[in-house]
C-alpha cells in the first residue's frame, strides 16, 4: 500500500515538474507547480512528517502558487521570445543536467545511509505528537534560525512593498 | 510492513531537482524561472525529510520548515523584482533583461 501510494504520488511530482517547464503559458506552469507541490506533501506524510505535509499545502500551495499567479496575470503573457528554439545552449543545459542525474543517481544508489541515528524514532514522536516534537526542537535547539526567519520574513515584506511600489514624481511626494 | 528504501525517495528528490534545474537553464519568462528555482527547494526539501525520518532524527523537517519561510520571502522580493523591471522595460524575458550590460 506505501509502495503504491509513494509510486502514485512520485508519478504526479515528477509529471508535474515536466508539466511545469513544458507548459506553454506561464499560468499553466503555475497550476503545474500547484501539483507538484501537493503531491509533494502527500510524500511528506508518507514520511510521517505530517505538520510539514500542512505547512506545505498552506505556505506553497495557499500563498507561494497564488503569488506567483496574481504576478502572472498582472503582467499578462509576454511574448517570450526565444522559446523552445533549438539553440546550442539549450542542448548544453540539457546534456549537463543528465550529467548531473546520472552522478547523483550514482551516488544514492550506491551507497547506503551510513550516519548517526537520532533518538526521534517514530514511536517516541507518536508519543508526543509530531507538531510538538517539531515544536520543542524549534524553541530550544533552532531558536536562533527561527528568530532569524522571522526577521528575514519581515524584511522580505518590506522590500517586495519597496521594490513593486509606483515610484510617483518627487513633486507630488512632497505635496502629500 | 515494509519501508520503501530511502534511495527511492532520494531519487525521486534528484529527478525533480534536476527537471527543475533545466527549467532554469531553458526557459525565458522570468516567473517561470522563479517556479523552478521553487521546485528546486521542494525537492530539496524531500531529501530532507527523508534523511530525517531514515535517521530518527527531527532536525531535517525543522530545516525545511525553516526553509518554507525563506522560499516564502524570496517569491515576494523575487517577484517584487520582476514587477518593476516589467515597469522599465515591458518584458519579463530574461534575454532581454540585459541591464548590467554595457
Amino acid at each position: 500500500m506505501e509502495m503504491v501510494l509513494f509510486v502514485v504520488l512520485g508519478a504526479i511530482a515528477i509529471i508535474a515538474a515536466l508539466g511545469v517547464i513544458i507548459a506553454r503559458k506561464a499560468i499553466y506552469s503555475a497550476l503545474f507547480l500547484l501539483l507538484n507541490f501537493c503531491s509533494l506533501a502527500g510524500l511528506y506524510l508518507l514520511l510521517n512528517a505530517q505538520f510539514l505535509a500542512a505547512a506545505q499545502v498552506i505556505v506553497y500551495a495557499g500563498a507561494i502558487v497564488v503569488l506567483f499567479l496574481f504576478v502572472t496575470m498582472l503582467l499578462g503573457e509576454g511574448r517570450e521570445s526565444s522559446k523552445f528554439k533549438v539553440q546550442s545552449s539549450n542542448f548544453l543545459a540539457v546534456v549537463l543536467a543528465f550529467v548531473l542525474l546520472v552522478e547523483v543517481g550514482y551516488v544514492v544508489f550506491s551507497g547506503t545511509l551510513t550516519g548517526t541515528q537520532g533518538s526521534d524514532t517514530p514511536e517516541a514522536i507518536a508519543r508526543v505528537g509530531n507538531v510538538q516534537a517539531i515544536g520543542q526542537l524549534l524553541f530550544t535547539d533552532y531558536l536562533l534560525p527561527f528568530e532569524l526567519a522571522a526577521v528575514l520574513l519581515l524584511i522580505g515584506i518590506v522590500g517586495a512593498i519597496v521594490l513593486a511600489k509606483k515610484i510617483r514624481n518627487p513633486k507630488s511626494e512632497i505635496r502629500n | 510492513m515494509i519501508m520503501i528504501p530511502s534511495s527511492c525517495y532520494l531519487a525521486l528528490s534528484t529527478i525533480i531537482f534536476v527537471i527543475g534545474g533545466v527549467g532554469v537553464l531553458v526557459r525565458r519568462n522570468a516567473i517561470v524561472i522563479l517556479m523552478c528555482i521553487e521546485m528546486m527547494m521542494g525537492a530539496a526539501g524531500l531529501a530532507f525529510v527523508t534523511f530525517s525520518r531514515y535517521l530518527n532524527s527531527l532536525d531535517g523537517q525543522v530545516v525545511v520548515f525553516l526553509v518554507m519561510a525563506v522560499a516564502a520571502a524570496e517569491v515576494a522580493v523575487g517577484l517584487g523584482i520582476i514587477l518593476s523591471i516589467f515597469r522599465h522595460k515591458e518584458t519579463t524575458d530574461v534575454d532581454e533583461i540585459n541591464l548590467l550590460k554595457w
